[in-house]
């Protein structure tokens, strides 16, 4: 077993291109020069990695594609009878080995809340589950918090390093790396050279430092109960969602928004089975042919956003909350909607709700 | 190409179908896989994604029984965009199926209970199926009436089979909404009628289907009569696209209708979240 590595800040894009070379190698790179958007997108040698600040998307399309195709089909014209046709199917193909370079434990948290739901359910989802297993995380211990972040509130913390493969921890002139699994130790010989004792030493200061912090001040952990009993208190949602413009952008910048479409699009006798992102935020999510909808205004659907995250998947999932702290819906959110204010509010009388209308 | 991909549907040809009521048809299809259609089991009650091939799936219950396995019956309403693109299928055509999903009755459990169906409209489907697999094993169930109403005569689903149904010993009760040319039997809404006809709640299960604004009054009128909430069963329907409990549509708090449901007891139902 190797031990830990260094790479210098000026050796990362060397490294990054032999890595590429037997795998596609994700980073966060910025979208343009002014460095306003950061996308996790495959490594070029044009394309530099943003490691000081968090990605505004998350890692999530790399697993869960925002658009993928689940099969094709083709109709054939029967041989025999030309008002006839016959439907041929064939599934996607097979996917590389991917290594997603510089995620934060919150991106990688979200993986596991989209593991619950997708590989250990009744049904296994095979597009997620092909390239899942071929995915790894190499990731960077969060020393970049700010205060739209509370990962430490949904029982994570800027030094979680649950789902990760390997370790990036920054020190003075570039990163330590270390292997926290098999797989991820089988990538150490690509790590760069190995770290000096002081290297190694001033990691384990960062590390310790980092997983001292508490990101997020309250527990937002203990709410199943309260949403439940706040339920039919449609006075509460309607304040809580009086604001919402039914954009859906905090499902779609959310790590563990997992919930998509399936849709045909054909031209002539060929087509595809996609399935995309989809938002619970939207009217149509749930509206019925009849025109019946069980979740008709944004009372309803925000009501469901929350209840999700914060009580039905604790429920199901051993206490496992299905948000991972990272702040971005409260970033995006072109009304300023807090989701933690909303949570906490939860056990609050009505005297006491902080509504920012 | 994955082994088992709950995501693809089995193609299957449309063998036969029946023009039930004017925006309603029938369509008996048979899986183009000959040992898979042989092997094919499923439950009453559970449901199936019916794909029309570049428009896309949509939800319907196997009305067919389980016993009665040379073809699966589908009962269709036109009225959304898969749906009016089923009926302008003919036969012949290619479907695809995936199926079975859901958890169906669970007919061990009914066995040996006297049996009320009351049903409504197109909510007479998910209700057949389990009315034949009883004829079919009559001996298992006791008495069995059958109150099924539509707006109008022609309203009505499975016309064609109501006197065999009276042959295999259910009492069929009919109604329609309004007097109509010729009618003879009852004209009243469902939940009138089910106080009319007042079936014991003795050792009897009541298992209901329709409008929700029937369902609303039909479970008023069953607990007017005496039945607990253990004792009644519906099947809900919800907007559904993955069929398997992964897309996040179709949940009622915890409980997902694809895979926890689509039937439940009311039991359950009043443990559950209120949003329906």
């Amino acid at each position: 077993m190797r031990g830990k590595t260094f790479i210098a800040h000026d050796e990362l894009p060397e490294v990054l291109e032999r890595l590429s070379k037997a795998m596609d190698v994700w980073i966060p790179t910025a979208i343009n020069d002014e460095k306003y958007e950061i996308q996790f997108l495959p490594y070029q040698s044009d394309r530099l990695p943003v490691l000081d600040r968090q990605s505004t998307m998350p890692p999530k399309k790399v697993i869960f594609p925002q658009v993928e195709t689940l099969l094709h089909f083709s109709r054939k014209k029967d041989e025999n009878n030309p008002f006839k046709s016959h439907i041929k199917l064939e599934d996607e193909e097979e996917v590389s080995p991917v290594l997603v370079f510089g995620a934060r434990p919150c991106d990688v948290r979200g993986f596991l809340v989209f593991d619950e739901v997708y590989l250990n359910g009744p049904y296994k989802d095979p597009y997620y589950a092909k390239r899942r297993k071929k995915t790894l995380f190499a990731t960077l211990v969060c020393e970049t918090s700010d205060n739209a972040c509370f990962c430490s509130a949904v029982g994570s913390g800027p030094a979680d390093q649950t789902g990760s493969d390997l370790w990036i921890i920054p020190v003075d002139g570039g990163y330590v790396i270390e292997a926290l699994t098999e797989r991820g130790e089988n990538l150490m010989p690509e790590m760069g050279k190995d770290a000096t004792e002081a290297q190694v030493a001033e990691a384990r200061d960062v590390q310790e430092k980092v997983a001292g912090l508490r990101v997020g001040e309250a527990d937002l952990t203990q709410n199943s109960d309260a949403f439940e009993d706040r339920f039919s208190d449609n006075e509460y949602w309607r304040d809580m969602a009086f604001k919402c413009i039914s954009c859906g952008i905090c499902t779609y910048v959310c790590p563990t928004c997992y919930c998509f479409n399936i849709t045909d699009e054909a031209k002539d006798l060929d087509g595809e089975r996609i399935r995309s992102w989809d938002s619970c935020m939207f009217n149509h999510f749930t509206r019925e042919a009849s025109g019946h909808n069980p979740r008709p205004s944004k009372l309803e659907r925000y009501r469901n956003r929350i209840g999700h995250k914060f009580s039905y998947f604790p429920k199901k999932y051993k206490g496992m909350i299905a948000c991972c702290g990272c702040g971005r819906c409260i970033r995006r959110c072109p009304v300023a909607l807090d989701i933690r204010n909303v949570v906490l509010s939860l056990k609050k009388n009505k005297e006491n709700v902080d509504v920012c209308k | 190409m994955f082994v088992n991909n709950p995501y693809r549907p089995e193609p299957a040809v449309i063998k036969d179908i029946i023009q039930e009521t004017t925006n309603i048809r029938t369509f008996r299809i048979v899986l183009n896989d000959e040992e898979k259609m042989r092997n094919f089991s499923f439950k009453p009650g559970q449901v199936a994604q019916l794909s029309v091939f570049g428009v896309g799936e949509s939800t319907f219950v196997i009305n067919s029984p389980p016993t009665r396995k040379d073809y699966l019956q589908f009962s269709v309403m036109a009225v959304g965009e898969v749906t009016q693109a089923l009926h302008k299928l003919d036969v012949g055509d290619e479907v695809g199926v995936r199926a079975p999903l859901g958890n169906g009755f669970d007919v061990e459990a009914l066995k040996g209970y006297n049996i009320v169906f009351v049903g409504g409209g197109i909510g007479m489907a998910p209700l057949r199926t389990l009315l034949l697999y009883m004829l079919d094993n009559r001996q298992d169930y006791g008495d069995i009436i059958v109150i099924y109403g539509a707006r109008s005569p022609e309203d009505l689903c499975y016309r064609y089979e109501f006197d065999k149904w009276r042959d295999g010993g259910i009492n069929l009760v009919l109604t329609v909404d309004a007097e109509a040319p010729g009618w003879k039997e009852n004209v009243g809404f469902v939940p009138t009628i089910l106080a009319e006809v007042e079936p014991s709640a003795h050792n009897r299960m009541a298992i209901t289907c329709g409008p929700p604004i029937m369902i609303k009054f039909v479970l008023a009128g069953l607990k007017e009569i005496g039945f607990e909430n253990h004792q009644i069963l519906t099947t809900l329907e919800k907007r559904m696209k993955c069929g398997i409990g992964i897309c996040g549509r179709c949940n009622i708090g915890t409980k997902y209708v694809c895979i926890d449901g689509p039937v439940f007891s009311y039991e359950e139902l009043s443990k559950m979240l209120p949003e329906l």
